[in-house]
């Protein structure tokens, strides 16, 4: 044993979040008992969140082929092909833990982490997205985490310069103590020069490049796989500080190194840092690598190797080069001020070695490591509570007595409000490629020297996975491909960021196994395959479990860019059509969180078939250029949806005269039911039989319901012939509601 | 016409500005590294916005020591045009080719959305495609924006008709509501006695083409271009 390393004990075990069987594994496959910096080694790599032990067997079920995909998963981010040599390149990443710790700093690298994920590829990154989930304004520490998490993203990705272009943001007391902080990131890589994590050729130089290792981080993937309690806040010193001003060194120094060809293989050290990319990174060349901690950059002096192996200090990464490259690697990342050494060499032996003062400290099979860490296939039972979730009894229900009332409240429900004062924090218009901004259904970036442009969304209704975890995870998907085809994109690839409770819970396990289950047979039947992901377990305090958030990232690509779509009426005199089939979807809904203060009931009905008919219609008609607009509808149902067609252009705002056919259905269930499978669009009245003969061949429902007209939001509705007002409102008393009640909450006025 | 937009580390609207000219108009763009000592062969630079040592210590701050900034004075005293936009801007504040200072937004927080400025001089080879008084919708994106000088400097700036832009509503009038960061006399922009160096918070890169929105911003690269090539035929003559 080496000079100052503490003894291997079953609470040292324990301290580092191993489970004896882990450890009895670990000692055969070492044959002997493992050092201090092994244990450690091990405990970070077989972290959850770095092994994924216990989603890895049902990940597998999940579609990750088809003919655009250039890179699956298992590589630092996916890679969709999106024609004339580009590819999309694009991943999401949680950070939620370190975000409650210590929301500035634990949004702001959050945001470094993914960057790094994407250039990392080759590519360089043009957009960010963020989906976020806090507890309810009336708390101060709530409005205090948002305000920090703003603040982190913005001061990183604005000083970045990639734009952050849009997202989501949910508010309900369940994230209270477990907000989530999710990113997305896409850069745009040319085809044939993506890079990928591989410490291929035998002798080939090992180079460390970026900041300095320091003391900060450590252990940082390990808290990610263990749940809060009241103690959690003494955690910060495991939050990493970020640089975003040295990440925009290693960017421009990263691309400038791939330009030249100078690169074997690239990995970030991100979370488990040194460790995690050198074993990872020799596993999937089926190599070892050497590393000479003795030359790696520190911030202060007496770092033991277990430090400088488990740092998770920030802006980092290592790279392999061609043999002989060294100098002009060094070069390279010298002109952008980086500090550099080259720190190892690739081996045949397949052993991740480890040396400090010509001594070796930690010698582990590299496979072992990275590949070969535990696999459970943990219990899942459904919980005795679900029942109770979904057994809602309508009649208990009154039917809305004051439509506009409930209208205005919706609107002003934060969830639903604009993100304006969040948005405008972020450079959403930075690299000029902007052409649809935070606030439509998707976010819409040209690619420069083509004529395309990419469509991207983050969505998760995650009240409708905790009513049903199968149902909700295909809402998703339906939902954030609806997004991309209302902005006039067909879905090219999806990323999914899974944030769940313990997973060591049977009832949480069994919310996984089943919004793993809906994402598959969702994306199965829209052909949209998932490239890239990550899970997040353990985000529970004291007991409580958030709902199920399987957050995707959705992109699609539109071929050209002019027919570009938005949601917002265009021109006075435009005739409103409602595409789809309206029912009675109450349950889950936002109007009966908000107005009538339950969660509960069955999510929205959705047939896939059904949902596909209706995308393939909307998109053909924005391609044909039939449509002034074209606006999902979700949250808040056809009345918000409508609402905000009236309010969110950046042109000012239009009024709405609108009748809906009520049937059998109660007034609340037309105005706010969160029913599937519906577009609200404007066309020209001259294309108005276009569009309903378009509509029916296509099978799909179409219901002229009105005109863009006036300054004011009239909605009615309309039984046999009886025609019933239900609101009537002025447009610019809705936009003022629905513009400023985000800001005003966290004021707290 | 060959343009030259200096690299500081932390610039991020480098390639925005390049592309303009050089995508857009259809002129030659050089890319100057900061630690370049020469300007020799350009006719005209911009300093782009973005975070210059990542606005460490004071926007701007750091960047004016970089070896280029002398060639960018020598540039300036020559009566080349310079052009500062945002992050530029600070750092030729902080270099003394303009005079005043950055403070953090009224608001504290970094504000990216359209604004409306009004063209206050129409006379500069930086906006004489414009007409005087004429409204342009151009976006802002900044954390420190709020420009702050001294009332003798002040004064000087609006008698010699130095303030370039200033911060109005959709219809021209100039009011505080409309300010987006809280500077002295809605000031959006500033140029030198001499009228060769401007400086600007809002993006005029960002609105050059249409596809994005609002294309305002392209006379302003028209005249700076426009004026450079009267200024060579008149050496050829």
């Amino acid at each position: 044993m080496q000079a100052g390393m503490p003894p291997i004990t079953q609470d040292l075990i324990a301290q580092h979040n191993l489970t004896s069987e882990e450890y009895q594994k670990i000692l055969a496959i070492l044959g002997r008992e493992p050092n201090f910096t092994e244990l450690g080694m091990f405990s970070v790599m077989w972290s959850e969140h770095c092994s994924y032990k216990s989603s890895r067997v049902h990940l597998k079920k999940l579609p990750t082929t088809g003919p655009r995909v250039v890179q699956g998963p298992g590589e630092n981010a996916g890679a969709v092909d999106i024609g004339e040599g580009l590819c999309a390149v694009f991943k999401m990443e949680s950070h939620n833990h370190p975000s409650f710790i210590e929301p500035y700093q634990g949004a702001a690298t959050g945001v470094g982490g993914i960057l790094r994920d994407i250039f990392t590829m080759g590519a360089r990154p043009i957009a960010l997205l963020d989906s976020l989930r806090f507890g309810e304004l009336h708390s101060p520490k709530n409005r205090h985490l948002v305000k920090g998490v703003v603040s982190g993203i913005a001061g990183y990705g604005n000083c970045m310069g990639v734009p952050t272009v849009g997202g989501e943001i949910v508010f309900n007391d369940i994230y209270a103590l477990n907000p989530l902080v999710n990113v997305f990131c896409l850069g745009i890589a040319k085809k044939d020069k993506i890079f990928r994590g591989t410490a291929a050729g035998v002798g080939n130089p090992v180079i460390y490049f970026g900041s300095k290792t320091g003391r900060d981080g450590i252990h940082g993937a390990t808290m990610a796989s263990d749940s809060f309690d009241d103690t959690s806040e003494q955690k910060r010193p495991t939050v990493q500080v970020g640089d975003p001003f040295t990440e925009k060194l290693l960017l421009e120094a990263c691309l400038e190194l791939m330009e030249r060809d100078l690169l074997v293989g690239i990995q970030d050290m991100g979370a488990a840092g040194l460790t995690s990319s050198s074993c990872e990174m020799a596993s999937r060349a089926g190599n070892g690598i050497e590393l000479d901690l003795t030359v790696v950059p520190r911030r202060e002096p007496g770092m033991t190797p277990y430090e400088i192996m488990l740092s998770e200090s920030q802006e980092r990464m290592l790279m392999v080069a061609k043999a002989g490259k060294e100098n002009e690697c060094v070069a390279v990342c010298q002109k952008w001020d980086l500090d550099v050494a080259v720190v190892g060499k690739v081996t045949a032996d397949g052993i991740l070695r480890v040396l400090d003062q010509g001594t070796v400290v930690a010698e582990i099979p590299a496979k072992a490591l990275a590949d070969d860490g535990p696999r459970y296939e943990r219990p899942y039972q459904p919980p005795a509570y679900q029942d109770m979730l979904t057994n809602l009894n309508y009649d208990l229900i009154p039917d809305t007595k004051d439509a506009n009332a409930a209208l205005l409240t919706l609107l002003e429900s934060p969830t639903i409000a604009s993100k304006r004062w969040v948005y405008e924090q972020y450079d959403h218009m930075v690299r000029t490629n902007t052409m649809v901004r935070p606030g439509s259904d998707a976010a819409v970036v040209r690619i420069k020297g083509t004529n395309k442009a990419v469509a991207m969304t983050v969505d998760c209704n995650s009240r409708y996975c905790l009513l049903n975890p199968y149902e909700g995870a295909r809402l998703a998907v339906a939902e954030a491909a609806r997004n991309l085809v209302c902005s006039g994109a067909a879905p090219i690839g999806l990323t999914d960021c899974l944030n769940f409770g313990n997973p060591e819970r049977p009832d949480i396990m069994w919310q996984f196994v089943m919004a793993i289950e809906g994402m598959k047979d969702a994306c199965e039947r829209f052909q949209i395959p998932i490239v890239s992901g990550n899970v997040s377990f353990y985000n529970e305090t004291n007991g409580l479990s958030i709902y199920p958030t399987p957050m995707l990232g959705m992109v699609g690509l539109i071929e050209d860019a002019e027919r570009t779509m938005t949601q917002w009426f265009k021109s006075e005199g435009d005739d409103i059509i409602l595409l789809g089939h309206t029912r009675e979807d109450l349950g889950g809904s936002e109007y009966i969180k908000v107005v009538q203060a339950r969660e509960q009931g069955s999510p929205p009905y959705l047939n896939l078939d059904t949902e596909k008919a209706l995308q393939d219609c909307v998109l053909s008609l924005i391609r044909g250029g039939f449509l002034q607009s074209a606006h999902d509808c979700s949250d808040g149902g056809v009345a918000v949806a409508l609402t905000e067609s009236c309010i969110s252009g950046p042109e000012g705002t239009r009024g709405a005269v609108v009748t809906l056919t009520k049937g059998r259905l109660r007034n609340d269930a037309v105005l706010f039911g969160e029913s599937q499978s519906r577009v609200v669009v404007s066309v020209k009245p001259s294309h108005r039989h276009a569009v309903l003969d378009h509509a029916r061949s296509m099978g799909v429902p179409s219901d002229v319901i009105g005109t863009v007209s006036g300054d004011r939001l009239v909605i009615s509705v309309k039984n046999e012939e009886i025609v019933d007002g239900m609101i009537d409102q002025p447009v610019s008393g809705l936009l003022d509601r629905w513009a400023c009640a985000l800001e005003r909450s966290l004021n707290h006025v | 016409m060959n343009i030259g937009v200096v690299v500081f580390p932390g610039s991020n609207c480098d390639h925005d500005c390049a592309h303009v000219v050089k995508d857009v108009l259809g002129h030659d763009v050089t890319m100057v590294w900061h630690k370049e000592a020469s300007l020799a062969g350009l006719d005209a630079v911009i300093l782009p916005g973005g975070f210059s040592y990542g606005d460490y210590l004071r926007t701007g701050a750091i960047a004016r020591f970089s070896p280029v900034m002398q060639a960018v004075k020598q540039f300036a005293g020559d009566g080349g045009l310079v052009l500062g936009i945002c992050n530029g801007f600070q750092i030729l504040l902080e270099a003394g080719l303009l005079p005043g200072a950055m403070l953090r937004n009224r608001s504290l927080h970094f504000v990216c959305k359209d604004v409306y400025v009004r063209v206050e001089n129409a006379a500069t080879p930086f906006t004489s495609f414009y007409k005087p008084g004429q409204i342009l919708r151009i976006p802002v994106a900044h954390a420190d924006g709020n420009y702050y000088t001294d009332p003798v400097t002040l004064a000087g700036l609006q008698a010699n008709a130095q303030v370039t832009f200033r911060y109005c509503t959709a219809d021209g009038k100039v009011v505080p509501e409309v300010n987006p960061n809280g500077s002295l006399d809605n000031i959006a922009g500033i140029c030198n006695a001499g009228g060769n160096v401007l400086g600007m918070m809002p993006h005029p890169e960002r609105c050059v083409e249409a596809v994005l929105g609002h294309d305002d911003g392209r006379a302003l690269f028209q005249s700076m271009l426009t004026s450079l090539e009267q200024k060579k035929l008149a050496v050829v003559r």
